[in-house]
């Protein structure tokens, strides 16, 4: 068990299913408990993909 | 955790950005050259879409219809009965997720029978319910599992648990189901209209998404798995219509944020251990073979159906009510004649209208019962990035 900080409120969660969380990592969390470690590079990849469409969608579109 | 960084969530804030969502309709608006027909499959992303009006912010070519996933709608009124008369009772504890409270059975729902005197308890987690046998070892405990692969690891764990630790007074109804053979289903059917999916994000965090590419090669369609935010919502649609057009049907993640191919191995190796693969019989949608879990023999110390002989249960379901075809995607809330009127929360005549996830509820809470003035009203006057923090 270990406690997940949601916001602002702080509960205890079972952490057997992610036994590759470290204290500070973000997890996703369901019933009480953590089904994944949120990958922080993937995270990162997606917005940065999402980021680069609008700069391009900004070139090709200007009317938008 | 300071007070000025909790107001922005990390992971879920930045998938909020107006700009940016107006930057990815704008692309979509691009690339779309004729109607295609989508459905999210899962009922957290139905209240998602409705709540920033996704579906409204789209080009015209592009329909959402909403899908089946919402756990508390689709869970069969045979089982909600089946609940009821357990939960009657005097000898037993009754534990479920709150929102199956107000889900109404052939005759009442939990809640009345709460007020009724059954000890009816709303969980967070099953195993608070193993904290509920433990402090109470002259009651049966019983807790409701019903979910899709999402709950399954928890609902497994405290079977499990109880198994472990001798808690001789716990046990579970079983009523879970599983998404592929459900999409299988609606493809399948001679209605419908589903052209590529927005795959449910949190399930495939469990289970992967392997088992959908047979899925999407066989029918043809593509399958985007899917997050939860309005930009991953926007996202998988953009994805899903990049395939339409250039006639692809594969699987791909728009989540790998958190949903990996292989899923999580520790929670499904601890469901496959609990767990076997059954036919289920969904609310509103009928018997969809192996399309639900049922617990393995070595558990049937804690099978609430086995423990609790319940006789045949003559189930009835109010007529005027299309939770069925809503739950198939074939109809919309709106097109039910009850939607508003006789059926609301406070009064649901189907599943689709109690739980958060159920389109109808989504749909009422966000306005979509007023008439269309009202709601073009309400629209211009709503951004897209949401302003309740």
């Amino acid at each position: 068990m270990g406690k997940a900080n949601f916001g602002g409120i702080v509960k205890q969660v079972c952490l057997e299913y992610t036994p590759e969380v470290n204290a500070g990592d973000y997890v996703l969390v369901h019933v009480g408990f953590a089904l994944a470690k949120v990958d922080e590079e993937e995270a990162a990849r997606t917005y940065q993909l999402l980021e680069e469409m609008a700069q391009l969608a900004e070139l090709e579109t200007p009317d938008v | 955790m300071s007070k000025r960084e909790s107001f922005f969530m990390k992971y879920i804030d930045e998938y909020r950005s107006e700009a940016l969502a107006q930057k990815v309709i704008g692309e979509l608006r691009r690339i779309v050259t004729r109607p295609w027909v989508l459905m999210e499959v899962c009922g957290g992303q139905t209240h998602t879409i409705v709540k920033y009006g996704i579906d409204h912010l789209l080009p015209n070519e592009v329909e959402l219809v909403h899908g089946p996933g919402c756990p508390v709608c689709v869970t069969s009124l045979e089982m909600i009965d089946k609940a009821h008369a357990i939960a009657r009772r005097p000898d037993v504890i009754f534990c479920s997720f709150g929102d199956m409270l107000r889900v109404p059975g052939s005759a009442v729902d939990l809640l009345v029978l709460k007020s009724r005197g059954a000890d009816v308890r709303v969980v967070y987690s099953p195993i608070d319910s193993l904290k509920i046998a433990r402090a109470n070892p002259g009651k049966k405990i019983v807790f409701f599992a019903i979910g899709f692969e999402t709950t399954a690891p928890g609902n497994a764990m405290a079977v499990w648990q109880a198994r472990q630790q001798g808690i001789k007074n716990f046990s579970v109804l079983v009523s879970h189901v599983l998404v592929p053979p459900a999409i299988a289903s609606i493809l399948q059917s001679p209605l419908n209209r589903v052209q590529g999916f927005l795959g449910p994000g949190h399930v495939c965090t469990v289970m992967g998404y392997r088992e959908y590419e047979p899925i999407a090669e066989r029918f043809n369609v593509p399958i985007v798995i899917t997050g939860f935010e309005p930009l991953d919502i926007l996202e998988g649609v953009l994805m899903t219509v990049r395939q339409l057009e250039a006639g692809k049907a594969q699987v791909q993640n728009q989540y790998p944020r958190v949903v990996k191919r292989e899923g999580n191995r520790v929670a499904q190796e601890l469901v496959n251990k609990v767990f076997d693969v059954c036919d289920r019989k969904w609310r509103g949608v009928g018997s969809i073979p192996k399309s639900g879990y049922k617990l393995r023999y070595e558990f049937r110390d804690h099978d609430a159906e086995r423990l609790f002989e319940v006789e045949e249960i003559d189930t009835q379901e109010p007529s005027i009510c299309i939770s069925g075809l809503v739950l198939k995607g074939v109809k919309k809330p709106h097109d039910c004649p009850a939607f508003g009127k006789e059926c609301k929360p406070e009064h649901p005549l189907g599943a689709t209208m109690v739980s958060a996830e159920g389109a109808c509820a989504a749909y009422y809470a966000y306005g979509r019962h007023l008439d269309l003035e009202n709601r073009l009203a309400a629209r211009r006057g709503v951004s897209v990035t949401p302003n309740e923090q």
